[in-house]
């Protein structure tokens, strides 16, 4: 369902868990379907001995479709006119990930919203902006 | 990046959605999808850095009868990464110990994705800047602009992204 103008104001938020305990099989996933197999994402061997970080990470872009998952079950389906997003931090196996999606500007028949991803720790992992057709 | 064709695919739009965890009928369930304002099934948003699979250049695949994969297989890494290795979408790619990251991504839709459509992206560079990390050292940002367009060359949708080149792994601290 799409929202209303009418009844948006600046300031409303809508939240959604996106993932608990991120799987590295849903990395896999994610992999197998964007196309992206940089190891980084799957490959612990290469990730830990030759990459120097401490496992596997996911991708920016998984982090970034979850994120659009609440952001279209909120302004509705084939509503988004724009969605932009920074990495802030990387997100790894095992973390929880709790989106938001907070009202800026209502006009003209669009809603421009502020949006932030954060792990289980509170540390934002994603911050961008979106913005959706009302009606 | 540069993709002639990018066939977009209910089955690849179903099975992209699940990776995200998106299980919304109106990206798998055709007779659901009808009853939805877009009236079918459309492709989530962040669907266009799928097209990766249809460029023939990609360098994060390992290619059929390439050069050698730089993941592990019987050492730690197969092959030194390569300089050009850049991920879809204009994210910057690349393994080993200073490697490329996505720093940035832009999607501006003129329409929203539907099975049947027959896509094509040229990108262009952007701009290029530098700063200095607290945790990896200097970091070299780098965008590109990516135009996807149907067959009659409307555009559908704009992607902008920026990969970003650290000097150094990012401390987890």
């Amino acid at each position: 369902m799409a929202l209303k103008a009418s009844k948006l104001s600046v300031g409303d938020t809508h939240a959604e868990r996106l993932v608990e305990d991120l799987k590295r099989t849903q990395i896999v996933m994610y992999a197998g379907a964007s196309g992206d197999y940089n190891p980084v994402h799957t490959d612990e061997v290469f990730t830990t001995q030759v990459a120097g970080y401490p496992s596997v990470f996911a991708h920016g872009m998984l982090t970034m479709g979850m994120t659009g998952k609440m952001l279209t079950n909120y302004v509705g389906d084939g509503r988004l006119t724009e969605y932009g997003v920074r990495f802030t931090n990387q997100v790894f196996p095992g973390d929880t990930l709790d989106a938001t999606a907070t009202v800026t500007e209502v006009a003209d028949g669009i809603v421009a919203l502020d949006v932030s991803t954060v792990n289980q720790n509170g540390v934002e992992v994603l911050r961008g902006t979106a913005k959706a057709r009302v009606d | 990046m540069a993709v002639e064709k990018f066939p977009v695919e209910a089955s690849h739009i179903m099975m992209f959605a699940r990776s995200v965890g998106d299980g919304n009928p109106i990206y798998h369930d055709d007779e659901y999808a009808k009853s939805t304002e877009p009236g079918g099934i459309i492709a989530p948003p962040t669907f266009v850095q799928a097209s990766a699979q249809f460029d023939p250049n990609h360098g994060l695949r390992p290619k059929i009868d390439g050069d050698g994969w730089f993941g592990s297989g019987g050492a730690p890494s197969g092959a030194k990464p390569r300089g050009d290795r850049k991920s879809g979408g204009g994210g910057g790619g690349g393994g080993g110990g200073g490697g490329g990251l996505h720093a940035e991504q832009r999607f501006i839709y003129h329409r929203h994705m539907r099975p049947g459509d027959v896509l094509s992206a040229t990108s262009r560079p952007g701009k290029t800047w530098e700063k200095q990390g607290r945790r990896s050292g200097k970091l070299v940002f780098s965008e590109s602009v990516t135009e996807y367009r149907d067959l009659n060359g409307e555009l559908v949708v704009t992607a902008i992204g920026v990969g970003v080149r650290t000097e150094r792994p990012v401390d987890q601290g």
